[in-house]
């Protein structure tokens, strides 16, 4: 047996909370300058504890927005993202499950060339192919969509290996079973292998969403138009867009909107999260 | 690779079924992929009228551009930096957490949510707290007689982002970190207190080359995140500044594309950023493969 110290205990705990609480400090900072009024901060080092404006501040990001620098109310912004990620989520789940079907139960010719394009797409993120891929979007007259802003990012080497993994878990006899009672293909697809995969799609959904809401470069090229900008890109403008000091309690207030949606879906969603991501990277 | 052993047969399914994903894959990837190949060698004249093929003159400029080494540099001083930070800080909780038996589900809820919070925002936290007028970590280091101002000093700045990009990283590290410690079998670790090694002994002569596969894994992740995933923190703070003393590689090549035009640089630069993936990503395989063997 391991000997059961006390005096170490009582110093992990000691690390843990210091180390949880330097964590957890800037996005403490965060809230509560967004319920300060915007004088305070003039006045030198900012206050740790809350103040009065809290409704204030937040109902004037939400309605009205900045609209002397160029930003749009954050209602839409939040929405718009919302759509963002719903979309990729959705759609990434949706083409990776039929592709990954495809390579776990058929067999076909250039069954291993497909494999390999799709692995590519691991490789290769935005961000290093970002003119090429911008003038690709722009021939299509997808500049200001939703299309132009989700559908680049919906093709995901790492969902289709994932469900491919689980396919390949699902036992024979599954199969055999449905075909002896003349099940075809996509019957298979809808009523056994959809089912059996609920967990994953959700850990997967967890995962995608968080992604897909907080895209930031993507979004601020494709995006010139205010009626589609996403929350997450937005906050670039209003910390640079006055030759001014940021108003940091409309900043601040926009940060902690921006960041709370993806907080709670990891918080309420703890261990679909958790399994999403150790799955995959596996 | 394998299908399974019985499969169904269709001529025109498995292609029909493929279909969505190998188009999004070509049209969105390969080819833009394959233009910023084609563009890497163009040169076009100052006014975008005409542009002629230069073979690799874009990259022989590159390489002879003091700026661009800079940025080579700087990429890599902030890569190691952030990972080396993100890593040591994550190992410390995930072994304290691991000593826990009743606590751990909380610390970990606690630990787990910076993940959520996009890079970009994680820069303007962080941002705040080391405003020179309102933040509150420069109003405490003065009490230690230093001055801090990361608008003028390029030190600074990168100390400021290397911070910001690693606090996101923390939770990932974390949860790998924790489940590899909690693979690592307690008989070992029970042999070795009966011999008499202590705690920190035990740690470096037993668990933590066991967990090397994690740490090596984790290694790879961290630096391809610093590497590529940080424009937002970059660009949504310091924009490179001051002084291009946070210029990293991949804000680097949006700046020359898209602000300064210049597209056969930038493409050249896209190409060199490429290379550098597919080389990690087939370290980080290897590495899977060799895991899956023993």
């Amino acid at each position: 047996m391991v000997q059961n110290d006390r005096f170490g205990t009582f110093l992990a705990h000691l690390i843990l909370i210091l180390g949880v609480g330097i964590v957890v400090f800037p996005v403490y900072v965060a809230v509560i300058a967004s319920t300060h009024a915007p004088g305070t901060f003039l006045q030198g080092v900012m206050p740790l504890l809350p103040g009065s404006h809290a409704i204030e501040n937040y109902s004037e990001v939400i309605f009205q927005g900045r609209s002397t620098a160029g930003a749009p109310p954050i209602g839409l912004m939040l929405w718009n993202s919302f759509v963002m990620a719903m979309m990729i989520a959705v759609g990434k789940i949706a083409i990776s499950l039929l592709s990954a079907f495809a390579i776990v139960y058929f067999r076909f010719r250039f069954r291993i060339f497909f494999f390999w394009i799709i692995f590519i797409t691991l490789m290769l993120p935005v961000e290093v192919r970002i003119v090429p891929t911008f003038e690709v979007v722009a021939n299509l007259n997808l500049l200001n969509t939703y299309a132009g802003l989700t559908i680049p990012l919906i093709a995901s080497a790492t969902a289709t290996f994932l469900f491919r993994q689980f396919f390949m878990t699902v036992p024979e006899e599954m199969l055999e079973a449905a075909r002896v009672d003349g099940a075809g293909p996509m019957k298979f697809f809808r009523d056994i292998l959809l089912p059996l995969s609920v967990t994953n799609i959700a850990a997967m959904f967890v995962i995608m969403f968080i992604y897909g809401w907080n895209q930031y470069l993507w979004p601020l090229l494709i995006t010139s138009d205010e009626g589609y900008y996403t929350v997450v890109m937005g906050i670039q403008r209003m910390v640079t867009g006055a030759d001014s000091e940021p108003l940091w309690h409309l900043v601040m207030a926009t940060v902690v909107l921006a960041a709370l949606p993806p907080i709670l879906v990891i918080l309420f969603m703890q261990r679909l999260f958790v399994k999403g991501l150790t799955e995959t990277e596996k | 690779m394998q299908t399974k052993r019985m499969t169904f047969s269709s001529r025109w399914l498995p292609y029909a079924l493929l279909a969505p994903q190998v188009l999004i894959t070509l049209v969105f990837f390969v080819w833009p992929a394959s233009q910023a190949l084609w563009q890497s060698m163009l040169r076009e004249d100052p006014f975008g009228l005409r542009s002629t093929f230069v073979w690799f003159r874009n990259f022989e400029r590159l390489f002879a551009d003091p700026h661009y080494l800079d940025a080579m540099k700087t990429t890599a001083i902030f890569s190691v930096a952030t990972t080396f930070l993100a890593m040591a800080v994550s190992l410390l909780f995930a072994v304290m957490v691991n000593r826990m038996l009743r606590s751990r589900d909380w610390y970990t809820t606690l630990l787990v949510w910076p993940y959520a919070v996009a890079p970009a925002i994680a820069g303007v936290l962080w941002w705040f707290m080391f405003n020179t007028s309102v933040g509150i970590v420069p109003y405490m280091l003065q009490g230690f007689g230093y001055d801090w101002n990361h608008r003028l000093d390029g030190t600074d700045a990168m100390i400021l982002v290397v911070i910001a990009a690693a606090w996101k990283q923390i939770s990932y590290n974390f949860l790998f970190f924790l489940a590899g410690l909690q693979s690592i079998p307690q008989s070992l670790i029970e042999a070795a207190s009966i011999d008499g090694a202590g705690r920190i002994k035990r740690f470096w002569t037993i668990v933590f080359p066991l967990l090397s596969p994690t740490t090596f894994f984790l290694m790879v992740v961290n630096v391809v995140y610093a590497m590529f995933d940080t424009f937002g923190v970059i660009h949504a703070t310091t924009e490179g500044g001051p002084a291009r003393a946070t210029n990293i590689l991949v804000y680097k090549v949006f700046r020359d594309g898209f602000v300064g035009g210049n597209l056969g640089s930038s493409a050249a630069q896209s190409v060199i950023l490429m290379a550098i993936v597919i080389v990690l990503t087939v370290i980080q395989f290897r590495w899977i493969e060799r895991r899956v063997n023993y």
